[in-house]
């Protein structure tokens, strides 16, 4: 479906944002043999000819396809919740074109032909490009490696147990060592068990509200504080997935203050969400019942304190980029008791939108939020992605920043209609994305084609 | 009042609540009767929906709603489709589709309730859901404590014991507080979640918190015990229960320091001899077994709010 006879693009007057290249200006890119070509000044519309597409994208923002490293896409084994081609699909309409999907499938991505079984369908579906995480441990047990050089050079381009810590330090010790050999991240999630049984939500004051069993922030900073110990004695590559709370993020500056060198994220929902959610409170100042199950995550959503610390972190740098942690599911994991309910909220299509919100209200400034998205995490995960630079894969995520929309999950790609920003309104919509050199979505709303052939991968 | 539900005190007014206590003063003057049953909910369907074991709520609740002539169908968990792995939600649908007026429901897990009320086109009465809430029983707290002092504004309420584990302690805190009570909060450390400082108690409402009983009884006009259970020495929380007694048990001996005339409640099931002494459960300046009593009279008036057709208490 992708690879040969791609048509040429034009994507004409849009205001370009690509801080890897360095570049922000009103511009127009070319797509030639599916790589960036050239961007240059904008000019008044050339004729359409045969085989060259142009997109209007004026008012628009055109920046780098963008990049998440941290999606669930379920498959093989719990295909109700998503699949491949769902979240293949459902990450182009969220503006992005590179996703790396986590190994906590069923069964886990602990072997070789797991790898390549995922390879071997996102190419089919040629949508997004699809990079797999493989398990640290053997069945995602947490006690012995699982074959790392073999999973590596078969395209895993990181190892998690994402879903569960390792909570044996002799375990991860061997595993950061052994990253050494693979170059390849070693991504935790944090989380001292001893500290959550049984927990649903953040620990504070909403969780005693609710009666709710609380989730205390310390339960992560200790695993966080133990894995950059960890990672000063023995090396390696460590990566600490969605990082949520104000002394975690105090952790990480130290230990970058000491030299340490290592990669961590956060997510859209714990940058623009908090544990008030869980209670009804919405910004929007509409009232949500309380307890709805899609507000249960893991981590849980935090204070606003940790809010405003993530959000700082963000901007200096403290935390490299932003991942989704999509995590998809299906109506009867959540239409249930809150304690009873998966824990998981899915981001590819809101997370542009909600993280514009930030935006908006001054928080963030917009080219580094798209540098966070996009080049920052590739970086990190050694990713041909995240920029505009010619010769670079043509990865595009064309936006209208200024757009307000309402968020109906019914309308997603995703196979999981699980977020509680579902009626909320979001302001910044993705209009068109560019993958593989491709058209692979267009708004047809929103997006217009000025000339061309419409081509949808 | 237009209350479909009942699912915690924290959407009461104060003087919603007062209606309540209202209300059920004309039932405890039906109770008093030699027959005790009046028409208002005849032809009304009350199911009882327990996934969990309740004598005396699920007993309180029954007889309310025979009084008011209702039909009452009790459904428990064992038994049940509920065995079988029909969600939630699925039994509320069949529920509703069997007609059922008024569901009145207890759950392990906290938030359950409003689950259903968004399923159910009747009422949902909560009678306990997990740690969260069981606003039947602070209101029916807030009658017994009224009934002896004739108002709650300004009195000083002892919650002592499992705060953490308690949804009594919880709506109790909130339908004190709607009434100008001062609640403060007795146990061991383990025992009482986080409820906040200033600015940040998302939205609960202030409490006074001591972990020294001996200190706080001594400004008690109400001292409210709560049953400690032992499966929490196992989980870490408590040395073990004779260290719990020692320290947090309602004696005799500490009783004599609260205020004069100062009342006794215990929510119930208690384990006499751990968080209270036999003696001072059946002492004079106890009022469980008033509670008890008064439970039928508040469910009574809360199945007639929710279901009732006329807008009065006009029962008679």
């Amino acid at each position: 479906m992708q690879g040969e006879g791609n048509v040429d693009i034009l994507i004409r007057g849009g205001r370009v944002i690509d801080p890897d290249g360095d570049v922000d200006r009103i511009a127009d890119v070319w797509v030639r043999n599916g790589a960036i070509d050239e961007i240059t000044p904008p000019r008044t519309a050339p004729e359409g000819r045969r085989g060259l597409l142009v997109l209007d994208a004026s008012d628009k923002v055109v920046c780098p396809g963008l990049v998440d490293v941290h999606t669930h896409l379920r498959d093989p084994g719990q295909e109700e919740k998503e699949t491949i081609a769902t979240g293949a699909l459902a990450a182009v309409r969220g503006g992005f074109t590179t996703i790396c999907c986590m190994a906590n499938t069923s069964p886990p991505v602990d072997n070789r032909a797991l790898v390549e079984y995922i390879l071997r369908t996102a190419n089919a579906v040629g949508l997004a490009r699809v990079y797999p995480l493989a398990t640290v441990t053997l069945g995602m047990a947490g006690r012995e490696l699982a074959e790392m050089a073999d999973l590596a050079e078969a395209g895993a381009v990181a190892f998690s147990d994402d879903g569960k810590p390792i909570m044996d330090s002799a375990v991860m010790r061997h595993a950061l060592e052994y990253s050494r050999l693979i170059d390849r991240p070693i991504m935790v999630h944090e989380e001292d068990a001893a500290l959550t049984g049984g927990a649903v939500m953040n620990e504070g004051p909403v969780a005693t509200r609710l009666g709710l069993k609380g989730w205390p922030g310390i339960a992560e900073e200790i695993m966080i504080a133990r894995d950059l110990l960890l990672l000063e004695h023995v090396g390696g590559r460590l990566h600490l997935a969605h990082v949520t709370t104000a002394g975690g993020v105090d952790l990480i500056r130290r230990a970058r203050e000491r030299g340490l060198r290592f990669s961590a994220e956060t997510t859209p929902h714990h940058l623009t969400m908090t544990d008030e959610w869980v209670a009804g409170y919405r910004p929007s100042g509409k009232t949500a019942i309380p307890y709805d199950t899609d507000t249960k995550m893991n981590p849980p959503l935090r204070t606003e304190h940790d809010r405003q610390a993530l959000i700082d972190a963000v901007r200096d740098g403290t935390l490299d980029f932003i991942s989704t942690d999509h995590a998809p599911h299906a109506e009867v994991d959540k239409m249930c008791e809150y304690g009873a309910a998966a824990f998981g909220i899915t981001g590819l299509e809101t997370a542009l939108g909600s993280l514009l919100g930030l935006v908006h209200e001054g928080q963030l400034e917009l080219d580094l939020l798209i540098r966070r998205l996009t080049i920052d995490a590739a970086h990190s995960f050694n990713l041909p992605a995240g920029t505009l630079r010619p010769g670079a894969p043509a990865d595009v995520c064309i936006f209208d920043p200024n757009h307000v929309w309402t968020v109906e999950p019914s309308r997603f790609a995703s196979k999981g209609k699980n977020t509680p920003l579902k009626g909320e309104s979001l302001r910044g919509q993705v209009t068109a994305t560019v993958c593989r050199g491709r058209l692979a979505y267009l708004n047809e709303e929103r997006q217009s084609i000025v000339s061309g052939e419409e081509v949808i991968a | 009042m237009n209350r479909k539900d009942v699912l915690d005190l924290d959407d009461f007014s104060a003087d919603e609540i007062e209606r309540v206590l209202v209300g059920a003063e004309a039932m405890r003057e039906v109770l008093s009767r030699p027959i005790k049953r009046v028409p208002p909910l005849r032809g009304k369907t009350i199911v009882n929906l327990f996934y969990e074991a309740s004598t005396r709520t699920r007993i309180s609740f029954e007889l309310a709603a025979k009084n008011l002539s209702a039909d009452v169908v009790n459904v428990s968990a064992s038994g049940s489709s509920v065995e079988k792995g029909e969600s939630l939600v699925d039994t509320i649908r069949t529920l509703q589709a069997l007609g059922a007026d008024v569901v009145v429901m207890r759950h392990s897990l906290a938030g359950a309730p409003y689950l259903v009320a968004q399923h159910l086109r009747g009422s949902v009465i909560n009678a306990g859901d997990g740690w969260h809430a069981h606003p039947t029983q602070a209101l029916l707290d807030l009658f017994t404590i009224r009934q002896r002092f004739t108002r709650l504004n300004g009195l000083n309420v002892v919650i002592v014991g499992d705060i953490l584990h308690s949804r009594v302690a919880r709506s109790n805190v909130w339908g004190l507080s709607r009434m100008g009570a001062r609640v403060i909060l007795c146990g061991p450390p383990t025992l009482i979640p986080d409820f906040g400082a200033n600015g940040h108690r998302a939205g609960l409402p202030p409490v006074e918190i001591d972990y020294d009983f001996d200190r706080c009884i001594q400004r008690a006009d109400v001292v409210m015990a709560l049953r400690i259970q032992k499966e929490r020495q196992v989980g870490g929380l408590l040395p073990n229960l004779r260290e719990y007694v020692k320290l947090y048990q309602l004696t005799e001996e500490r009783l004599k320091r609260a205020r004069p005339g100062a009342l006794v409640m215990h929510p119930g099931p208690m384990n006499e001899g751990v968080e209270i002494e036999p003696a001072v459960a059946r002492g004079s300046q106890s009022v469980i077994e008033e509670q008890v009593t008064n439970g039928v009279a508040i469910r009574m008036a809360l199945l007639y709010l929710v279901a009732g057709e006329r807008a009065d208490l006009a029962v008679a």
